[in-house]
């Protein structure tokens, strides 16, 4: 076998796994990499920052649900994308980051554009490498991906030293990955299937949790079967939006600090929480004593650190999402005599008790004429793309209204930073999406704040004709800190007015994209429309909504989930 | 409570600190770390010291199982077990105290590893609370200088 180099090898391996797109920023050290992807197939994106090209990694992995490349070089190269990794990490999506490093020979010198990127991204990687012998550098990639996509998914790092890069490597074939230390438990114990079906028909009030572990394992369908089945209640995290369609009669929406009061209500009050694929955030339970205080707790988990973390579990269930809910419904299916129309029946008094709460106070807002108001704007997206379109996000006001108001029907939809709340998410991850998925609707919903953390990947969509459409719910502020110092720091408005903004339309014109403006109501419809129309470059709206627009329902931090303060 | 987990890991660059990071970045706290290479030099051995309720340790196993490195973990005090440390102490021994010293030495098995004019160093090796008593024995004798290895432990084996 003859031999070939260190980046023909990583190329190799891009190829074996089937990676088509990647997202860099090249540098000295990795020059030879890049020198390499020229010669190949493989689409690499040139970002504008390395926080973009993880994002955007990120933002692929997310739409797909296949595994996300970026590549980076050493010292600010990786520094720079750290923030990609926590985000990735913080919300289980599958990326492979490659950083370039220093030679072997220059480790630990203090060389130039030198870090330990291994040492500062092992608290925030599901794991990560150096390679430091050119035998390894082949295996090392393959596990990589391996460990990024399979069990609880993550993010993992591959630092490779220049000299590796150029080193000469055979080509061995790809075996089976066999981990000696690592065996993700994958298949639901069928006793605790059965006691947790078993808790099913014995409950009177029982709802289901959803989290973002039913998206990441595709397992909507299988939900959404148990749900209609047993005619259960569901509510979901920001992570598990569109993981059961959010048009359906049985979705009360999100739950938590700004979710909907019929869902708050139904945890605080159920006597079954059937938690799916999520992780009892401290966003979602609010004061830990007082959430679901009367309810018996199943919890899907392929996780198991995630099994009574925050909450005492009565029946762990550590699997896939996917198998313990093709299990659970294959359990009620051979029940020959469970009538799951008696069962359904049974919890017709419960539906009504959280169809009140929902008729009682829904999602909603007040209508100020030609002022306009976010939600407004987020619904009209909503109704203009059927509510098909991939919304992803920045984070903050805009971040909770776009998952308040878009009615999420479909699993990937919803591209947003859960657990690290990333500003700067939305832009590079939906031109990593609209990579994954060119023909599809990708729109970023910002907020002025969140936009200018990383609005030069405006150039990305641009260079390579992304037609991303940004959607800015323009304040002046930093609208969510803005909303807690008004309602708790007596309107003290420290450091959270953004006196200068930039004009985004004429900013949008300056890096060759469309820029539209609505400034009353009557014109948010036509700026839709119109952006929707554009098909060829990359858009900027930019609406100026009312400043001092709040997120309702809101719990206080700390406070339990059923004192919420409402519009 | 005070638990003790012995962990086996990857003998790989990195895994000790993706260990001792862990306890770091949850806010757990190491009372006592001993590493080295088993039979297998690829594995090495780790016992650890911690304290927490039971909810914390079962957190503790679970996050050290979860780490990519990390082959087996045990709290082995659920058990019968057996755990040493080892201490070297150097206590003051003038002529009027030179006997006393020798004779705590021999009370807890210790071995005189150096002598100089003025001082003993010595090598005692027991449970935590022997060392513990032994020390406290040394200090109004005078201690200059004390060096210990934390604990190792080992499950007992099952008697038939």
């Amino acid at each position: 076998m003859s031999k070939i180099t260190g980046a023909q090898a990583f190329v190799k391996c891009l190829q074996e796994e089937g990676v088509d797109t990647i997202f860099g920023f090249p540098g000295g050290v990795i020059i030879d990499l890049y020198d390499e992807l020229a010669n190949s197939s493989i689409k690499n994106l040139l970002v504008r920052h390395e926080q973009g090209a993880v994002h955007a990694a990120d933002g692929y992995a997310r739409a797909s649900g296949k595994v996300g490349v970026a590549l980076l070089t050493s010292g600010p190269g990786a520094t720079n994308g750290v923030t990609g990794i926590a985000t990735a990490y913080m919300d289980s999506i599958p990326v492979v980051v490659f950083t370039g490093q220093v030679p072997r020979a220059l480790i630990g010198n203090d060389a130039f554009q030198e870090v330990d990127i291994v040492g500062i991204t092992r608290p925030c990687t599901k794991h990560n490498y150096l390679v430091s012998n050119p035998e390894d550098l082949i295996p090392t990639i393959r596990e990589a991906f391996y460990l990024a996509s399979s069990g609880r998914p993550g993010p993992v790092l591959v630092d490779l030293p220049k000299d590796i890069i150029g080193s000469l490597v055979d080509f061995p074939e790809r075996e089976e990955i066999r981990m000696r230390t690592y065996q993700p438990h994958v298949e639901p114990h069928p006793g605790q299937i059965a006691k947790a079906c078993q808790a099913i028909i014995e409950a009177k009030r029982p709802v289901l949790y959803v989290g973002g572990g039913v998206i990441l394992s595709n397992s909507s369908e299988e939900l959404t079967e148990l749900a209609e089945k047993t005619q259960i209640p569901v509510t979901m995290t920001l992570m598990g939006l569109g993981g059961f369609p959010g048009t359906n009669p049985l979705s009360m929406g999100m739950l938590g600090m700004h979710g909907s009061y019929a869902s708050n209500m139904m945890v605080a009050k159920s006597d079954l929480l059937i938690a799916v694929g999520a992780r009892f955030d401290d966003r979602i339970t609010g004061r830990l004593d007082k959430f679901a205080p009367d309810a018996k707790v199943i919890h899907i988990d392929i996780d198991p650190t995630s099994i009574s973390k925050n909450v005492v579990v009565d029946i762990p269930i550590v699997a896939d999402c996917k198998h313990a809910l093709t299990a659970m419904n294959a359990w009620f299916n051979s029940q020959k005599d469970v009538d799951m129309t008696s069962l359904a029946e049974k919890y017709q008094p419960w539906r009504n008790q959280v169809n009140e709460w929902n008729d009682k106070h829904p999602l909603a807002y007040v209508d100020e004429g030609e002022i306009i108001k976010p939600q407004y704007v987020i619904e009209t997206i909503n109704r203009l793309t059927g509510g098909d379109a991939i919304i992803s996000t920045e984070v903050g006001q805009n971040q909770m209204w776009a998952a308040q108001f878009y009615k999420f029907n479909k699993p990937r939809h919803l591209l947003s930073s859960g657990g690290l709340g990333t500003m700067g998410f939305g832009l590079p991850a939906a031109i990593g999406a609209q990579m994954a998925f060119p023909d599809a609707t990708v729109i970023d919903i910002a907020g002025d704040g969140s936009i200018q953390m990383n609005i030069q990947e405006l150039a990305t969509a641009k260079q390579y004709n992304t037609p991303v459409k940004v959607a800015i719910l323009n304040n002046n502020y930093l609208g969510m800190v803005r909303q807690w110092q008004e309602l708790f720091y007596d309107k003290r408005y420290a450091g959270t007015v953004m006196e200068v903004t930039p004009d985004f339309v004429e900013l949008a014109k300056a890096y060759g994209a469309a820029g539209l403006r609505a400034k009353t109501k009557s014109e948010v419809e036509p700026v839709i429309k119109e952006a929707l129309a554009i098909k060829d470059r990359v858009v900027v709206m930019d609406f100026a909504i009312k400043r001092e627009e709040c997120v309702f329902p809101m719990v206080p931090a700390g406070g339990a989930t059923t004192e919420m303060l409402l519009v | 409570m005070k638990h003790t987990l012995s962990v086996l890991l990857q003998n790989k660059p990195g895994a000790l600190s993706r260990v001792t990071g862990l306890f770091s970045g949850r806010g757990f706290n190491i009372e006592s770390l001993c590493v080295a290479e088993t039979l297998d030099p690829k594995v090495s051995s780790l016992t650890l010291v911690t304290r927490g309720s039971d909810a914390i340790i079962e957190q503790i196993t679970k996050q050290l199982h979860k780490l990519i490195d990390v082959i087996k973990v045990s709290d082995i005090s659920e058990g019968e077990y057996v755990e040493r440390e080892m201490v070297l102490i150097r206590v003051k021994a003038e002529s009027h105290t030179r006997a006393e010293v020798l004779r705590v030495i021999d009370i807890f098995r210790g071995k005189v590893v150096d002598v100089s004019p003025t001082s003993y160093a010595v090598e005692i090796t027991g449970p935590e609370s022997k060392i513990k008593a032994v020390i406290d024995l040394f200090r109004p004798i005078g201690i200059k200088e004390v060096v210990r290895t934390g604990t190792i432990a080992m499950a007992r084996a099952p008697k038939k």
